[in-house]
C-alpha cells in the first residue's frame, strides 16, 4: 500500500525520496523558464524579420523615388530603364498590369472556386469530395515555375493560334495562369466557411420549402460571407505576388496592359531584371522601389484579410 | 545513464563539427595565404582561388576553361558567378573578383576608370528564326527594320503573309546590348517579348512560327534556324574571319593598375593561350587566340 503512495520514477521505475523530489522540481523550473526564453525568442524573430525587411526595403527603396520624384515614378508610363539617352522610370504600366491581371484572375478564379467550395461542403458524395479535395491539395503543392512552364508549352500557343497572334505571350495567358494557381486557397477558405455554417440554418430553410439550391446560396453563402471575403482577398495577395509563373508567360514588355499584349508586372520587373541592373544604377534603385510599392500593396491586402477574419470571429 | 551517455555524445558530436568547420576555415585562409608564399616558389605549382563575375553568355567557355585549368594547376579553384556583364566589369573595379567577364566591347566610361579588356574568343549573334520559316537570308539592314517594327510582316522580307513576332532579351542583358549596339538599333527596339534567357528565346521562337529572335551561336541548336546575314552564314569561321557581320568578343577584364594573384595571372595567361582553342571551340564559342 505504502509503495502505491510514493511517487515513482518512471524512468528507472525506482521511489524516490522527497529530497530528490524537490531537487527535479527546481530542475524541471529552470528548464521551464529556458524552454520559456527559446520560444519567446522563436516568436520574435518572426517579427525581427519584417521589420528588417520593411526597413531594408524603405531605406533601398526611397532614393531612387526621391530622385524619379514620387509623381513620376508611380504615374509615369514610360518603363526604359536602360535607354541610354532617355531613360524612363514610369511604373504605372507595371502598377496596372498587376491590377488588371489580379483581377482578371480573381474574376475568374472566384467563380469557379466558390462553385467547387459549395459543391465539395454541400453537394458532394464524401468519396468524391475526398478525390477532389486531393486533387486541390496536389494543384496547391505544384510548383509555380511548374505552373509557368505548362502554361508556356501549352496555353501560349493555343491562344497564339486560336486568336491569329503573332506571339502568345500575353495578359490573357498570365490571367488564367493566375486564376487556376489561386484556386486552392479560395476553394479550401471558403469550404471551410461554408463547413461552419450551423446545420440549424440550412435545415429550417429546407423546412421551409425552399430547394437545396436557395438554401445554398440564399442561406449558406450570406452566412459563410466574411470567409468567403477571406478567401477572395487571399486569392488577392497570392495573384499579386506570383512572379515565377507569370514570367514566363507575360511576354514581358512594358506596354500598357491590354488583352493580347505581350505585357510586364509589378514582380516580374524585380526578377527578370536584377540580374542585369548594375549596382548602385538608377535602375537598380528602382527595382527597390518596386519592391516597395508591392510590399505597400501586400500590406494593404494583409490589413483588408484581417478586418474580414476578425468580422467573421466576432460573429 | 544512458540519457546522459546520449546527451554527452550529442555534445562531442556537435562540438566535432564546429571544430571542423573552423579547421576549414582555417585552411581556407592557409590557402589564401598561400597565394603570397607561392609567389616565391617558382615551382610552376601554383595554390590559391580565381574568382571570376560577369556574363551568363561566357558561362560553358568558362566551365570548359575551369575544367582543363584544374589539370594544369590543380592547387587552383577557379570560382564563376554569373551575374551579367554589368556586374562583373563594376566587380572588377570595385575588387570584388579577381577578373571580371564581359560578353561586349568595355564602354568608354569603363575603361576610363581603369577596366582592360582581354579577348579570349569571340561569339556570333545568330538571328534565328522558326523552321518552318521560309526566309533563308536577311540583310542587317533588314534586320534592324524588323526590330524597330518597320517591317512588321513576313512577306515583306520574302516570307509567308504573317505578322513578325519579335523576341529579344531582358534590358541589360549582354546579349542584347551587343545585338542592339551592333545592329544599330540601341534603344529602338519594338519588341513583341522580352525573355530573361537565352533558352528562353530559342525555346519560344522554336515554337513560334512567326518568331525572331537573336541568340549566342553556341546555344543555336536543331531546333531554331539561322537565317544568313548580308548572305553570310553564320558559322564559326565566318565569326572567326571577321566576316559574319554580328558578333562581339568575350573578354576577361582587369583592372589597370591592380596587380593580379600570381593564380588569377596564371588563369588569364592560360585562358589567352593557344592551347585552349579547341577547349574554347567545344564550349560553343570562336577561340580569339
Amino acid at each position: 500500500m505504502k509503495s502505491a503512495e510514493k511517487k515513482v520514477d518512471t524512468f528507472m521505475n525506482k521511489p524516490i525520496s522527497a529530497e530528490q523530489d524537490t531537487r527535479r522540481g527546481a530542475r524541471k523550473g529552470a528548464a521551464e523558464r529556458l524552454m520559456k526564453t527559446v520560444f519567446t525568442v522563436c516568436g520574435f524573430i518572426a517579427i525581427a524579420f519584417v521589420l528588417l525587411i520593411t526597413v531594408y526595403l524603405i531605406i533601398s527603396g526611397l532614393p531612387a523615388i526621391r530622385e524619379v520624384g514620387i509623381g513620376d515614378f508611380l504615374l509615369g508610363t514610360r518603363w526604359e530603364p536602360d535607354h541610354k539617352t532617355d531613360p524612363g522610370l514610369g511604373i504605372l504600366p507595371l502598377i496596372l498590369t498587376s491590377i488588371y491581371g489580379t483581377a482578371g484572375a480573381i474574376a475568374l478564379g472566384v467563380p469557379i472556386g466558390f462553385l467547387t467550395a459549395v459543391y465539395l461542403s454541400k453537394v458532394a458524395p464524401p468519396k468524391v469530395a475526398a478525390v477532389v479535395r486531393t486533387a486541390v491539395d496536389l494543384l496547391a503543392g505544384i510548383p509555380s515555375v511548374v505552373y509557368g512552364l505548362v502554361g508556356m508549352m501549352v496555353l501560349v500557343p493555343a491562344i497564339r493560334e486560336h486568336f491569329d497572334l503573332a506571339a502568345g505571350d500575353s495578359l490573357l495567358a498570365a490571367i488564367i495562369v493566375l486564376a487556376v494557381m489561386i484556386l486552392p486557397s479560395i476553394i479550401s477558405v471558403s469550404e471551410n466557411a461554408l463547413n461552419a455554417v450551423p446545420r440549424e440554418y440550412e435545415e429550417a430553410s429546407l423546412a421551409l420549402g425552399a430547394t437545396e439550391l436557395e438554401t445554398y446560396f440564399r442561406v449558406s453563402a450570406p452566412a459563410a460571407k466574411s470567409g468567403i471575403a477571406a478567401a477572395v482577398v487571399l486569392g488577392v495577395g497570392r495573384a499579386i505576388g506570383e512572379a515565377m509563373a507569370i514570367l514566363m508567360v507575360a511576354g514581358n514588355v512594358a506596354n500598357m496592359p491590354s488583352v493580347f499584349k505581350s505585357v510586364k508586372f509589378l514582380t516580374t520587373a524585380v526578377a527578370g531584371e536584377m540580374g542585369y541592373a548594375s549596382v548602385g544604377s538608377l535602375h537598380r534603385n528602382a527595382l527597390y522601389s518596386i519592391g516597395l510599392v508591392l510590399f505597400l500593396f501586400i500590406m494593404c491586402i494583409n490589413v483588408a484579410l484581417n478586418v474580414f477574419l476578425k468580422r467573421d470571429k466576432e460573429k | 545513464m544512458k540519457k546522459k551517455l546520449s546527451v554527452l555524445l550529442a555534445c562531442l558530436l556537435v562540438f566535432s563539427l564546429i571544430l571542423a568547420g573552423c579547421q576549414s576555415s582555417e585552411e581556407n585562409q592557409g590557402a589564401q595565404n598561400g597565394e603570397t608564399e607561392n609567389q616565391e616558389n617558382t615551382s610552376g605549382e601554383l595554390e590559391g582561388t580565381v574568382n571570376t563575375d560577369g556574363s551568363t553568355s561566357m558561362a560553358d567557355v568558362m566551365a570548359a576553361l575551369k575544367e582543363t585549368f584544374a589539370e594544369v594547376q590543380p592547387g587552383v579553384t577557379v570560382n564563376y558567378n554569373g551575374s551579367g556583364s554589368g556586374s562583373g566589369i563594376e566587380g572588377v573595379l570595385a575588387g570584388t573578383c579577381d577578373i571580371g567577364l564581359a560578353s561586349r566591347e568595355l564602354k568608354d566610361e569603363e575603361t576610363e576608370k581603369g577596366a582592360v579588356g582581354h579577348v579570349v574568343a569571340k561569339d556570333g549573334v545568330a538571328i534565328v528564326v522558326n523552321p518552318e520559316n521560309g526566309v533563308e537570308d536577311l540583310s542587317v539592314e533588314q534586320i534592324a527594320a524588323i526590330f524597330k517594327g518597320e517591317i512588321k510582316n513576313w512577306s515583306e522580307v520574302g516570307g509567308a503573309d504573317q505578322e513578325i513576332a519579335v523576341f529579344g532579351r531582358e534590358p541589360g542583358s549582354g546579349t542584347r546590348g551587343a545585338f542592339e549596339e551592333i545592329v544599330g538599333v540601341v534603344d529602338a527596339c519594338a519588341y513583341t517579348n522580352e525573355y530573361s534567357s537565352t533558352g528562353d528565346v530559342i525555346g519560344n521562337v522554336a515554337s513560334n512560327p512567326n518568331a525572331i529572335g537573336y541568340a549566342s551561336l553556341s546555344a543555336v541548336g536543331d531546333t531554331v534556324k539561322a537565317v544568313k546575314v548580308g548572305s553570310v552564314e553564320c558559322t564559326e569561321d565566318t565569326v572567326k574571319d571577321g566576316s559574319y557581320a554580328i558578333q562581339r568578343p568575350f573578354l576577361m577584364v582587369t583592372k589597370e593598375g591592380t596587380e593580379l594573384s600570381e593564380a588569377a595571372k596564371a588563369f588569364l595567361d592560360y585562358a589567352m593561350s593557344a592551347d585552349v582553342s579547341d577547349v574554347i571551340s567545344a564550349a560553343g564559342a570562336v577561340a580569339a587566340n
